[in-house]
């Protein structure tokens, strides 16, 4: 009864997140530049239409934000025609220059996947190495074909950098390079450079971070990097509902050169002033809003030398509020785990024939990488970005845990009290009832508890499709190489999944059974 | 009454047959106790299982009262046979008086007239109530739970008890102590018995006849005397020298 008004809740809460009115979504990827474009856009048509807005900031990388515009998930989120290029057309030969790139990458998504390049916004930010200052010095690199002589150095390049073509294998290719690599989040990449744990990683040319860092980009000198000029994407569908966004996106063409969008992204990075702040700031003073218009409200971050406790007080309002987007996912994605799971459990042990089968398949989505089952959910039709995906991906991953331990712990009820029962003349029903489920209810509640503390922390991850929780300021804080801002998703999180644990441990001391 | 005409048993083990119980004729009358004995994998146990249909025959019939068991309703014929089996299976979440009433609570009797018969069982084994009754099985001796097993199986005033090795997990002390226990017991409660044991000296003090199985077959029927004067053949001499020694 209690559990069947957990389920209905649960299918009411998620209903309740979907809004009735149909809102342009602004996505972006996870990285600031991005990010701040985003926020760009999407201030722009907050306040000069009434068209409602939503965003969708923070997406795990290309594939995901591609997958779920062309899903129609989200509307817009800007991106560079060297990635459509070589990540979504696939294209074997070479980008030409600028221009013949924009146009037969715009042509292309036209074409095959109904959405729209908008004008650009005026940068180049293409891929750059960047080496330590001393390192560069002391064996007087300049170009990037002066690496090939020195395979010793060691190279920390962002994942997404290490494993596409156009990155780090076509640029080992192109100059004959035989470096010591690894891959590593972006941000971490800078702290490892800074630290001398790694000599040279990738960076983009814009990027904001290059001001302050002992670092020296070294010139392209063969032309291996392709052009990343950087656009609107509109899913075209969303371009013919609301006419208006196209001449007034429009308006941001070519206002954002290189050097500017550096800048821009230096204010958010390395000065610590929040995307709203600096997109509103960049918006006025390029006379596209108004100074009268509502001013935006800021989330807190870190300033320079504010300790963990006093950054954690005055983020307090928010973290209260990821702490329940994170508990309203795991515990819906649990409590369904439980009302499948347990029932699931207990058929596998009158069907023995089934059980291998069940639990290895179960066993087998356990072994798929968070992030990847992350992104597997949104082409599902019903799920797409956000909530439902996530809690299905939970649910996913809780199933092991509550199933194996159904079945271990009613096969292993004392087969004596079994055998005396049912020659007793109790039936099957009875049986399970009252022998079977309550002695092997501690087994079970030690597969909720596991299933839990799992789901809480996988959670974290689900930021990366715009699902929210705590994972939200730890993906922020990593772009912006922010510790506290880090601390303030992790800590939570841990404190969650120990207070979840102890709490569990309790109801589990009060339901078992005394023997 | 149980009657056992041609009872056969055939196990499939990995496709070939393994017969268990080859054409079984026997009687156990109302108020008599026979005690099935033999070696391990002689069948006594399948004997057992064969009337509760915990196992169920595959050939010949095993009467209750008459009436073939595989005609009865399978719930209504376990709770019109008693049944223990050896460490008396208690259930270990149930206090004495839960797994005594348990089945009074199943045919939903009410409260006070299930703690009335749980009160007048417990009194029955020696276990007053006021001492045993909300105790977990844990807390009793193996002797203590082997009672609260018999007198749960007593619960619904079944007309027939099938006990399977009921004082084989049993110290010697304790499991002489029990059969005096047993004999009493079955004085007072007259049912209908159908014992297995390994023991030989059990089976002659607890039957009122014997029947040795071997190897699936009955070998012999009888009491402590035919056994002793008139033994079969000499498989049966053996074993009641071997197993009973040569008192009495």
């Amino acid at each position: 009864m209690r559990s069947a008004a957990l389920l209905i809740l649960a299918f009411f809460l998620l209903a309740a997140a979907v809004p009735a009115e149909e809102p342009i979504v602004f996505a972006s990827k996870n990285f600031t530049e991005n990010q701040l474009l985003a926020e760009i856009m999407a201030q722009l048509v907050e306040e000069r239409t009434d068209i409602p807005v939503e965003r969708r900031v923070n997406l795990g990388g290309t594939l995901v934000v591609f997958a779920a515009l062309q899903e129609g998930e989200v509307d817009v989120y800007p991106d560079y025609t060297g990635t459509g290029w070589s990540i979504v057309l696939k294209e074997e030969e070479r980008a030409p220059g600028s221009l013949q790139t924009y146009l037969r990458v715009a042509e292309a998504y036209h074409q095959n996947y109904g959405i729209t390049w908008l004008p650009p916004f005026g940068f180049n930010n293409t891929y750059a190495v960047a080496v330590h200052e001393d390192v560069a010095e002391r064996l007087g690199l300049e170009r990037i074909s002066d690496l090939a002589a020195h395979p010793e150095l060691r190279a920390g390049w962002s994942i997404e950098f290490m494993n596409r073509e156009d990155g780090y294998p076509g640029l080992a290719a192109w100059y004959g390079l035989d470096l010591d690599v690894r891959g590593m989040e972006h941000g971490l990449a800078y702290e490892a450079i800074r630290s001398g744990a790694v000599d040279l990683t990738d960076a983009y040319s814009t990027d904001g971070k290059l001001a302050g860092m002992p670092v020296r980009i070294l010139e392209d000198d063969r032309g291996f990097f392709p052009p990343y000029d950087c656009a609107p994407l509109v899913h075209t569908e969303t371009l013919e509902r609301y006419p208006e966004l196209r001449p007034l996106l429009g308006e941001l063409a070519f206002t954002l050169d290189d050097e500017r969008m550096q800048r821009l992204n230096y204010e958010v990075e390395e000065n610590g002033r929040p995307f709203e702040e600096v997109a509103r700031a960049f918006l006025l003073e390029e006379g596209l809003l108004q100074e009268d218009s509502a001013a935006v409200e800021a989330e807190a971050l870190p300033q320079a030398g504010q300790g963990f406790l006093a950054f954690m007080a005055a983020r307090a309002p928010v973290t209260v509020e990821l702490v329940g987007e994170h508990l309203l996912l795991t515990g819906i994605a649990v409590v369904l785990a439980i009302l499948f799971a347990v029932p699931l459990g207990i058929v596998l042990t009158r069907r023995e024939a089934l059980s291998g089968p069940v639990l290895a398949m179960t066993g087998i989505i356990q072994t798929i990488p968070s992030l990847a089952l992350l992104a597997f959910m949104i082409p599902i039709p019903g799920l797409g970005l956000g909530t439902r995906s996530a809690v299905v991906a939970l649910f996913l991953y809780a199933l092991l845990p509550i199933l194996r331990n159904t079945v271990t712990g009613i096969r292993e009820v004392d087969a004596a009290a079994v055998e005396a029962a049912r020659g007793m003349g109790l039936t099957d029903s009875q049986l399970l009832r009252l022998v079977e489920l309550p002695l092997a209810l501690p087994t079970v509640m030690a597969g909720i508890r596991t299933a839990t503390v799992i789901s809480i922390g996988v959670a974290t991850l689900a930021a990366f499709i715009g699902a929210g929780g705590l994972g939200e300021p730890i993906l922020t804080g990593l772009q912006l190489n922010e510790p506290l801002l880090i601390l303030s998703g992790a800590v939570p999180a841990a404190l969650l999944a120990l207070l979840a644990d102890f709490l569990l441990g309790f109801i589990d001391r009060l339901l078992a059974p005394r023997i | 009454m149980i009657r056992f005409e041609s009872a056969r048993k055939v196990f499939d083990a990995d496709g070939s047959e393994v017969v268990a119980v080859a054409g079984l004729d026997l009687q156990v009358s109302a108020g008599e106790t026979v005690c099935l004995i033999g070696t391990s994998g002689s069948g006594k146990t399948t004997v057992l299982k064969m009337v509760n249909r915990l196992v169920e025959p595959s050939g010949g019939c095993v009467r209750v009262n008459g009436e073939d068991v595989r005609g009865m309703d399978l719930i209504a014929l376990r709770r019109s046979v008693g049944y223990v089996i050896q460490g008396a299976g208690l259930l270990p979440h149930l206090t004495v008086a839960g797994n005594v009433g348990l089945l009074c609570r199943l045919e939903g009797w009410p409260a006070k007239r299930t703690s009335e018969r749980v009160a007048e069982l417990l009194d029955l084994v020696n276990m007053p109530a006021g001492e045993y009754a909300e105790r977990r099985p844990s807390e009793l001796s193996g002797g203590q739970q082997q009672r609260v097993g018999v007198a749960r199986a007593l619960a619904l005033d079944p007309g027939i008890v099938l006990m399977d090795e009921p004082f084989g997990a049993l110290d010697p002390i304790t499991r002489d102590a029990l059969h005096g226990e047993f004999l009493r017991l079955e004085e007072q409660v007259k049912k209908t018995i159908l014992l297995v044991t390994h023991d030989m000296v059990e089976a002659f003090k607890l039957g009122d006849r014997v029947a040795l199985l071997d190897g699936g077959q009955l070998v012999q029927v009888g009491t402590e005397e035919d056994f002793r004067e008139r033994p079969a053949n000499d498989f049966v001499r053996d074993f009641t020298r071997a197993h009973a020694g040569g008192h009495a």
